[in-house]
């Protein structure tokens, strides 16, 4: 009777579970986002009213865009913060590829019983408080930190860097907290690479770089789009690391958000924001992902 | 074995009475009480506590204006607190359930009544002022012997600024705490609503800006304390904790607060009650504990911020009731003022201005 039952349901189950999930957990906050970003603020529990309501039997609508267009009427308060978010989270996405890229291949080649734990130890930092890997950065890098005690100390320099709240400190967190997220992707698709290819290439002739730039980048392609898009999407909303280790010339978008959200008490201003990030972020992906089966397509016929 | 469970009975036995006993969320600022002061509360009256913290009012707001925050009894600042009563988020208290209300200063209390327009918003807890925290060494290295550490001008001066750029200058990041001194500062009134003034003081703020390290309300705590900036525009008892830290550490900094002459913002935490607490009773009986004139004093001998208990002054650390940084002398008193609570429109006029000088543009 059970086994009958599950035979019958089972697939169903399994996928139903986890959709129903990410439909309560993910897609019902977006959506409330969404709504919110809609509606008008008021002061008031909750600080924007209901889009719409029923009273005395009739159906009452009152959304707005004017969230949006006061986006658009400010929108120099908003652009530098923009900037710096996309500036701040390539720069930070391109040096994880360039610090990740050798590690994964390193991890892929080497003896396949050390794998497991070289990859270990690329997780092990996630194993602790993100918070307090950030504040032992602020104890390395602050003027009386551990970097500068010790070039003092060597009588490198005469008086303390100063690598806080710069572009540095900001650089140095997002890498400290992303690197594994980079590493992961490029690990599962350079392991996977048929070493058959690379010795052929050889014999016939190809110098290293040859190799890397023909044979072994364009295989492992798939892995650095999935590494980049894994780090530069947190990374554009980030809001802790810029608080904590950037100064005011690192504002990034998600303290923006912060500001609409808690300080001018605009609740649908700052969901207009979150929306309009989402776009910002999500629409080139949804973009090269069109043209990819476009491709594709064109391919097959 | 046979112990063993005898104990967990007993343990049991115990959460058993105190659930009978009632419970209570208190949601408070951080740092914000002695630490003896809960345990002893529950184990008078038996009364399970759970006690959060907050760092800004912005984040208590938010979960006053999202309701249901399962709080019984919050600490917002007065300003706060007004705007939260006008949205409906709080509920008045009744005092003639406080049997320990006679101890509260009145001229303190009387001015928070003033801010949410009633005397039944809630009791002042705490009170203080925003003012210039500083490293004496290090100023007095950079600026000399005769550095202005008794103006605003320490840091609102870009010369002044420009010097001491090197060594770490640090703002609140509290648009309602700095532009109304800013203002004061220019000559004109701390109190003023007046857009014009708002955007004379954000052009001073912009002429700083470029010497400043950061702007961020609690970071400067910890880096005052150990000597990574030497001047920030800091909260009263933040500063007396940095330099506690400071003192602690024996690192060799001394970290000095001043109320600068030309006067500044004085603001009260205010005990209140969401409009949806649950434990009403509880938090009256907390309240009261609090009003007690022995508990206040323990209080204040910790945080070092000032207190509205007036009864508590004989149990207060002469050290800190005879500080012009924390009692203010007669004379820095009448130099005081207090920030009214803005309407929304300079309420974005502020907010607009102050996100201009944090971004830069």
């Amino acid at each position: 009777m059970l086994t009958g039952f599950l035979k019958h349901y089972g697939r169903r189950i399994v996928i139903t579970l986890p959709l129903l999930w990410l439909g309560v957990f993910f897609l019902l906050p977006l959506l409330e986002i969404l709504q919110v970003s809609f509606s008008e603020a008021r002061r008031g529990v909750p600080p924007f009213k209901p889009l719409w309501e029923f009273e005395s039997g009739q159906f009452f609508f009152q959304g707005t865009v004017e969230n949006y267009l006061l986006l658009l009427d400010y929108w120099e308060d908003y652009f530098g913060p923009v900037l710096n978010s996309l500036r701040l989270a390539f720069i930070s996405t391109l040096i994880c590829l360039v610090f990740a890229y050798p590690m994964a291949w390193w991890i892929a080649r080497s003896q396949p019983q050390f794998r497991l734990i070289l990859l270990i130890l690329v997780l092990l930092p996630f194993w602790t408080s993100s918070l307090v890997r950030l504040y032992a950065l602020i104890g390395i890098l602050n003027t009386n930190g551990f970097i500068n005690n010790a070039l003092i100390w060597l009588g490198l320099i005469d008086s303390p860097l100063r690598m806080m709240q710069t572009d540095l400190s900001v650089y140095l967190g997002m890498v400290l907290t992303y690197l594994p997220l980079m590493i992961l992707p490029l690990y599962a698709s350079l392991s996977r690479l048929d070493d058959s290819l690379v010795e052929a290439a050889a014999d016939l002739g190809a110098k290293s770089g040859q190799i890397f730039l023909t044979i072994i980048l364009p295989l492992s392609l798939p892995g650095v789009i999935a590494g980049c898009l894994l780090v530069f999407i947190p990374a554009v909303g980030e809001f802790v690391i810029p608080a904590l280790l950037g100064g005011p010339d690192q504002l990034m978008l998600g303290k923006v958000l912060w500001t609409e959200f808690f300080r001018n008490r605009d609740w649908p201003v700052a969901s207009a924001i979150a929306i309009l990030l989402l776009l910002v972020v999500t629409l080139p992906i949804l973009y090269a992902r069109y043209q990819d089966v476009q491709e594709d397509e064109r391919e097959t016929r | 074995m046979k112990q063993v469970w005898l104990s967990t009975a007993v343990i049991i036995g115990l959460t058993g009475t105190a659930l009978a006993e009632g419970k209570l969320n208190i949601y408070n600022w951080s740092d914000y009480i002695a630490e003896d002061t809960i345990a002893n509360f529950e184990a008078e009256t038996g009364i399970k506590v759970t006690y959060d913290v907050y760092d800004s009012n912005e984040v208590l707001e938010a979960k006053m204006l999202a309701g249901s925050s399962g709080y019984d009894l919050v600490v917002p600042t007065a300003d706060f607190l007004a705007r939260g009563r006008e949205a409906g988020a709080y509920q008045d208290m009744d005092m003639t359930r406080i049997g320990n209300l006679g101890n509260q200063d009145p001229a303190i209390q009387g001015e928070a009544d003033k801010m949410t327009g009633t005397s039944a918003a809630g009791l002042v807890y705490m009170w203080g002022t925003t003012g210039i925290a500083y490293n004496e060494d290090m100023i007095a290295e950079r600026l000399g012997a005769d550095a202005p550490t008794n103006s605003w001008s320490l840091i609102l001066d870009p010369a002044n600024a420009a010097k001491l750029e090197d060594c770490g200058i640090a703002i609140l990041d509290a648009p309602t705490d700095v532009l109304p001194n800013v203002i004061k500062y220019l000559g004109g009134e701390g109190t003023t609503t007046d857009a014009d003034a708002f955007e004379q003081a954000g052009e001073v703020l912009n002429g700083v800006r470029p010497y400043l390290r950061y702007i961020h309300s609690s970071q400067s705590i910890n880096d005052i304390a150990n000597g990574d900036i030497c001047a920030a525009i800091m909260w009263s008892g933040d500063a007396f904790q940095a330099a506690y830290r400071a003192e602690e550490a024996e690192n060799g900094h001394v970290i000095n607060y001043v109320i600068p002459d030309e006067g500044t913002n004085m603001w009260f935490d205010v005990m209140a009650l969401p409009a949806d607490a649950k434990n009403v009773d509880e938090a009256y009986q907390f309240v009261d504990y609090m009003m007690r004139a022995d508990v206040a004093a323990n209080n204040v001998n910790y945080v070092w911020y000032a207190s509205a208990n007036k009864a508590a002054e004989s149990g207060i650390d002469p050290e800190i009731l005879e500080h012009p940084g924390i009692y203010p002398t007669a004379a820095a008193s009448e130099n005081l003022f207090v920030v009214p609570v803005y309407d929304a429109r300079t309420d974005r006029a502020v907010t607009r201005i102050w996100s201009r000088f944090t971004a830069g543009n």
